[in-house]
């Protein structure tokens, strides 16, 4: 009788220590992009949580009770970095009272080491704006920087996740492959794109310029994250009647006013592009995301 | 001479068509225009030529592009792979600072030099801290220090420097990062979990001052030494639960000498999202403290109370967002009711002393909303009240007066935030925390923050 409670005993432990093994490993996506990328990579052995959705702008997140208890059951977090969640991830960290995903930690991925980064600032002033030291941490918008992230952060789950470090290797193989020839497809439908004159409303696309080579003329923030002024609106605008710029650019997640106050003036359209997975209809995942910004800007700019 | 003509004629031509009209017929003029058209002709096929050979260059000049690009991303790749070197010099480690910097003009219609919450009994160097200075003054500057220790602990000090030029240490505490199982050990002083309000910062609130209920029950604001314990459950949907231990020097405790804990504190919070455009979070707690000797002045004469005090605190918050997008407009609705319970002893006059009793049980409450209506601008509106309930003096009843007056306050705010690190704010109130006293205040105040960007909590 005995025996037989201590054997049962004993396989209920082994269940259950077995049980977080065998589940898949829980990922807290800080942003859209990098949760589609982990379940590209992952499949079935990651389930992945957005912390933000395309709507949402990822400088000013709370730390929402939802997200801490998200954070202390995940096994990895994967991030932007370079401070764009400086105003909440770093309270998910501290609150978390879960080691595995502190800054160090294979459980703590920052998609910005991984990219070359652009607009890195020479001097260091609030008075700038809403600036980044280590540069413009919205590298999501060329695809290239994805294929480098996917690399590193098939490297790092693999790290987070070694019983599976050969699948995660074959998916990103796979996926690696998928994307290559999505690229050549999009850099050859976007060719027209190249010399195109654009005005934004956040600078939050110097990646997909470099990409497309689209050549920004004008901001209508007037510093990063400051709210577009009237007076510099009409500066823009004045400046657009002697270089002259095909479309205005925002997020899907941009107050949608400052655009079309400047469209209706300048008489150009505004693109508005998903940013990121969900960003609209077609952007369901990654290769939506890109599709679809590629045809709303050539839409456009016919 | 001839191509002179035409030139000129040119010239004319371009510069307006109404010209032309004046010209007349002639055929000298015939003449011309055919050469114009013919000269048209011949530098439109050039341009085309050129334009055909641009696109050309343009296609080789992409494929160029895109050999570079994959350049790029080896050499990226290759970058990412060896790390820049960290800089080499001796302050490289040096923590995160961040300053606080704010002030104050105060107006008062009533001279806050009797300013007192009716019924509830603060010692006279808490009521000091409290109390409202008018004119120009420095509200709660504060200069924080934070850094991760090592790969275990993080640590920070918080100085708070006060109108009067003196300087209180707010917060200075180490806390585990390196504990599984959602477990969180936090030592040293800091802001007690309790309630909702209590553990952030000044320059986090939403009005100037702080609720009623809470300089009645704590002073304003309770900060503790000693340790606390949290623990986050393993479910999806929020749930934490806390416990402290401490000196309890800070009121509503006293200060004391002695072994063992002076103040306890248990804290349970329950949150979660509704859709993408809601969250909230709700909570219960119990602070309890054992008072010796806390002194109070009631009419010029100075009592004392020992014995044990009980502070329940229950509070909600609910925040909307559309979207969860809370740039441009969002709303946040936040209640907390206190209810203190306190039994022990009471001695009436120290000077001449008369031993007796003390119970009491008492409340308080607010409920603010703000609402910000545009990106920077946010409007709010507080309301609050305090319950004296019952109190028993037992035989010093007869000199003690139990006034059944409930202090109330209403207050108004319109705040400019135009950054993160930036607010002006106006506020206006209607304070009876004075019973027969109706202070009409208007507030103007600034909160600046410099440095370290603090991220801040729900």
């Amino acid at each position: 009788m005995f025996n037989r409670l201590s054997k049962l005993l004993a396989a209920a432990v082994l269940l259950a220590a077995a049980a977080p093994a065998s589940a898949a490993l829980n990922i807290l996506a800080c942003e859209p992009e990098w949760g589609a990328l982990a379940q590209e990579l992952g499949g079935d052995k990651v389930s992945v949580y957005d912390a933000t959705n395309a709507y949402q702008d990822p400088h000013h997140i709370q730390a929402k009770p939802s997200l801490l208890a998200r954070a202390r059951n995940a096994d990895m977090v994967v991030c932007t970095g370079a401070q764009l969640e400086i105003g909440w991830l770093p309270i998910l960290l501290q609150q978390s009272g879960n080691p595995k995903i502190q800054p160090g930690k294979p459980g703590y991925f920052e998609a910005a080491r991984f990219v070359r980064m652009l607009e890195v600032p020479t001097r260091l002033d609030r008075a700038d704006g809403d600036v980044h030291p280590g540069g413009n941490p919205h590298i999501q918008t060329d695809p290239r920087n994805i294929a480098l992230v996917a690399a590193g952060m098939a490297k790092q789950l693999a790290q987070a996740d070694p019983a599976n470090a050969a699948w995660y290797q074959t998916r990103y193989q796979d996926f690696s492959g998928r994307w290559q020839l999505a690229l050549a497809r999009w850099e050859k439908e976007a060719a027209p794109l190249r010399g195109v004159a654009i005005v934004v409303q956040h600078k939050g696309f110097p990646y997909l310029e470099d990409w497309l080579g689209l050549k920004e003329v004008a901001t209508l923030e007037p510093k990063p994250g400051v709210e577009p002024t009237s007076t510099h609106l009409a500066q823009v605008l004045e400046q657009l009647q002697r270089q002259p710029a095909r479309l205005i650019l925002r997020a899907a997640y941009n107050e949608g006013r400052p655009s079309e106050w400047l469209a209706g003036r300048a008489k150009i359209p505004v693109v508005v592009v998903p940013f990121t997975v969900g960003g609209s209809e077609q952007a369901r995942d990654l290769f939506g995301l890109f599709d679809d910004t590629v045809q709303r800007l050539l839409a456009a700019a016919k | 001479m001839y191509t002179r003509k035409i030139i000129a004629s040119g010239i004319i031509m371009m510069l307006g068509a109404p010209l032309s009209a004046f010209a007349g017929e002639s055929a000298d003029l015939q003449q011309i225009r055919d050469e114009i058209k013919a000269l048209r002709q011949s530098y439109e096929a050039r341009i085309q030529a050129l334009e055909q050979r641009l696109q050309k260059t343009e296609l080789a000049a992409s494929a160029a592009g895109k050999r570079a690009a994959q350049a790029e991303t080896t050499a990226s790749q290759a970058a990412a792979a060896v790390p820049a070197a960290p800089p080499d010099n001796i302050n490289a480690f040096n923590p995160g600072l961040s300053l606080i910097l704010s002030g104050l003009y105060s107006n008062h219609s009533h001279d806050p030099s009797g300013y007192g919450i009716t019924g509830f009994h603060l010692p006279a160097d808490v009521m000091s801290d409290l109390q409202p200075q008018r004119g120009f003054s420095l509200a709660e500057s504060e200069l924080g220090i934070y850094a991760s220790v090592d790969q275990l602990f993080f640590g920070g000090l918080n100085f708070a420097i006060h109108p009067d030029n003196t300087v209180s240490t707010e917060e200075a505490f180490i806390q585990t990062t390196g504990l599984s199982h959602g477990l969180t050990v936090k030592a040293g002083r800091f802001f007690s979990g309790i309630g909702y309000l209590n553990e952030q910062h000044a320059h986090t609130w939403d009005f100037v001052d702080a609720p009623l209920a809470y300089q009645a029950f704590l002073g304003g604001q309770m900060n503790n030494d000693g340790l606390q314990l949290r623990w986050l459950a393993p479910t999806d949907t929020y749930l934490e639960i806390g416990a402290e231990a401490g000196r309890g020097a800070s009121y509503p405790g006293t200060g004391r000498d002695k072994n063992g804990a002076g103040a306890s504190a248990l804290f349970a919070h329950l949150g979660g999202d509704v859709g993408a455009s809601h969250s909230w979070r709700a909570g219960l707690s119990l602070l309890t403290t054992s008072p010796q000797d806390r002194h109070w002045d009631d009419a010029g004469v100075t009592n004392s109370f020992s014995g044990n005090s009980k502070l329940w605190i229950a509070d909600a918050v609910w925040k909307w967002a559309p979207n969860g997008n809370a740039y441009d407009t969002n709303f946040k609705l936040q209640g907390e009711y206190l209810r203190r319970v306190e039994d022990g002893s009471l001695v009436y006059d120290i000077n001449s002393p008369v031993p007796g009793s003390y119970s009491a049980t008492q409340s308080g409450w607010y409920l603010q909303g703000i609402y910000q209506f545009a990106p920077y601008w946010r409007a709010g509106l507080r309301t609050e009240r305090l319950d004296p309930g019952s109190v028993d003096y037992g035989i010093n009843n007869a000199v003690l007066s139990r006034p059944g007056y409930h202090p109330a306050r209403q207050s108004l705010m319109v705040d400019y935030n135009p950054s993160e690190f930036s607010r002006i704010r106006l506020q206006f109130a209607q304070d009876k925390a004075t019973e027969g006293v109706t202070d009409n205040q208007i507030f103007l105040q600034y909160q600046m923050s410099l440095g370290a960007h603090g991220a801040h909590k729900y």
